[in-house]
């Protein structure tokens, strides 16, 4: 598979006056596929976030590279392109929303563009039935709810047409319902239209729908894989500050009490079944 | 409470006045100002007392929404009267120790309170059909002749579009920290009105300070939604003129025609 997004030999440092730099990012190596549905995890004040922000050039390296689609992020030319075909989705909807209309705001990107009027009509459409927030679009932005906002920032960020939606913690501001609204439209853009997602959460229950996890700790990688792999160490996991799903949890624990259950359950419905079996 | 209140005015309707271009709307109310200053005589100012009640009937906004906007200037109006009746010479009226009341004065002071008070209904009618937004659009199409002068047109309506966009937001959070100080123990109900300015500090610093944080953020969304400023930018809302417009612009100037005409022919008492 080809590497959408590359980061070789990643350093980042914040430049402090007086006082000593921060280092944030230490040598990570980290690729993200076309195609592919990747969950970042990692504490608060892991690196996660500046790591996100690499991807389409917000921060550059101190040293190192990225790759956008070949294209280095450093190079001032490109930067539009990249910007255009990294598309970066914000923890406050509130804060991300810039027009008084809802369809005037996903009309923004595709205007800095310079995309004809029509073209522009024709995206913005699209993009707001993608993310099913169609027949909202001449409402105010605070009239709607919080996962509603989340959905036109979304939509907002693919009316550009980006091959990959890059998404710092989209749900932490929100309600259990609107957080269930926009992982629904993630992995719909995932499955549905090819979008390469990446989507940096501190919930596990949205990890486990990805292809594969990255775990940051100390602006670094320590460990990449399938949620599968990554959950069934639960120890692993712990000591790195970070919970495993529920269900996950619960099957561990009843091993530990020296129960016959699988230690690679992630999901309710294997849950379901390993104690349906348990119990049988 | 403070989430009731409404920015713009804007009443959302599909009048003819409604669908006009924002532009020409714009134009129009301007136009409409300078004949109200123009007007010469007492029969003259027949022409934008009609044409304004008629631009109201037709726009199906409730009269008593438009004479509402009056409300806030009524201060201002009965002052400018007063000191207009007292105050311009001529032929002594009535005479109460040094007051001296003139015909003149009262006729001076009576135009004065008219063309403020349609002045303002004028342009409420402006804010009352057109949408914060399209009105946004209009002046930065309007202005656009000044880029050649520097002047940053596009920027200054992209301030005005943030700053609409913000404003419930802003109101929602006043209203919160509000209560978040009120929960603390402040007290912003009793006192004198040193002591209740005092009580807006706690508001207002947390307000600011979320609002830079606010602003960082956005300055931070727009970059990575490619915005560079308006050189290249085009706009999906786009604003033709309609033959409703021309029909509008028609009929101001004729009904400033008829003011001229009026001027010219029909001698003034004053």
């Amino acid at each position: 598979m080809k590497d959408l997004i590359l980061a070789e030999h990643l350093h980042f440092e914040y430049v402090r006056e007086e006082e000593e730099n921060i280092l944030v990012l230490n040598d990570i190596d980290v690729s993200i596929h076309q195609g592919e549905f990747v969950a970042i995890l990692g504490h608060n004040g892991s690196g996660k976030s500046t790591l996100a922000k690499h991807f389409n050039a917000v921060l550059l390296p101190t040293s190192g590279r990225v790759l956008v689609d070949g294209v280095d992020t450093a190079d001032q030319e490109h930067l539009f392109d990249i910007r255009q075909k990294v598309g970066m989705v914000f923890q406050n909807p509130d804060n991300q929303i810039v027009a008084t209309i809802v369809e005037e705001d996903v009309a923004f990107a595709l205007e800095n563009l310079g995309v004809e009027p029509e073209e522009i009509r024709r995206r913005v459409d699209e993009a707001l039935k993608t993310v099913d927030m169609y027949e909202f679009k001449e409402h105010a932005p605070h009239q709607l709810s919080g996962g509603q906002k989340q959905r036109i920032a979304i939509a907002g960020v693919i009316a550009m047409r980006p091959e990959c939606v890059v998404l710092d913690e989209p749900t932490a501001m929100l309600d259990p319902k609107g957080r269930r609204e926009v992982l629904r439209t993630v992995m719909e853009l995932n499955r549905d239209y090819g979008t390469t997602v990446a989507l940096i959460t501190h919930y596990m229950d949205e990890a486990v729908h990805a292809d594969r996890v990255i775990v940051v700790d100390h602006g670094d990688v320590v460990i990449t894989g399938t949620p599968r792999e990554i959950f069934s160490q639960v120890e692993k996991m712990k000591e790195l500050g970070l919970d495993v799903p529920q269900v996950t949890e619960l099957c561990y624990r009843l091993k530990q009490e020296g129960a016959p259950v699988p230690d690679d359950v992630i999901t309710e419905d294997e849950c379901t079944a390993a104690l349906e079996q348990l119990l049988a | 409470m403070l989430r009731d209140i409404t920015i713009g005015q804007y009443f959302p309707g599909k009048s003819v006045i409604h669908r006009m271009d924002p532009r020409m709307k714009l134009i129009l109310s301007i136009a409409y100002i300078v004949m109200l200053f123009c007007v010469g005589n007492e029969a003259g100012f027949l022409i934008p007392v009609i044409f304004l009640i008629a631009a109201i009937w037709i726009s199906k906004i409730p009269f008593i929404m438009v004479l509402k906007g009056v409300k806030p200037i009524l201060p201002l109006i009965i002052f400018t009267a007063v000191l207009n009746i007292f105050f311009v010479t001529g032929e002594p009226l009535v005479k109460l120790g040094f007051i001296t009341i003139t015909v003149d004065g009262i006729i001076v002071a009576l135009k004065m309170v008219i063309r403020i008070i349609f002045l303002i209904m004028g342009t409420s009618l402006l804010t009352y059909t057109t949408s914060p937004i399209a009105l946004t659009d209009a002046i930065e199409q309007l202005l656009r002749p000044l880029n050649k002068i520097h002047f940053p047109v596009h920027e200054m309506a992209m301030m005005m579009t943030i700053a609409l966009r913000f404003i419930p937001t802003l109101i929602e959070e006043t209203d919160k920290i509000m209560s978040a100080q009120k929960a603390r123990g402040a007290d912003m109900e009793s006192g004198g009105l040193m002591q209740r300015a005092k009580a807006l500090v706690p508001i207002l610093i947390p307000l600011f300070i979320s609002a830079f944080r606010r602003a960082e953020e956005l300055a931070l969304a727009m970059e990575c939604r490619c915005y560079r400023g308006g050189e290249g930018r085009t706009r999906m809302r786009q604003l033709h003129y309609s033959s409703l417009d021309w029909y509008g612009a028609a009929v101001m100037a004729v009904c400033f025609a008829g003011v001229i005409l009026l001027n010219i022919f029909v001698p003034a008492f004053v």
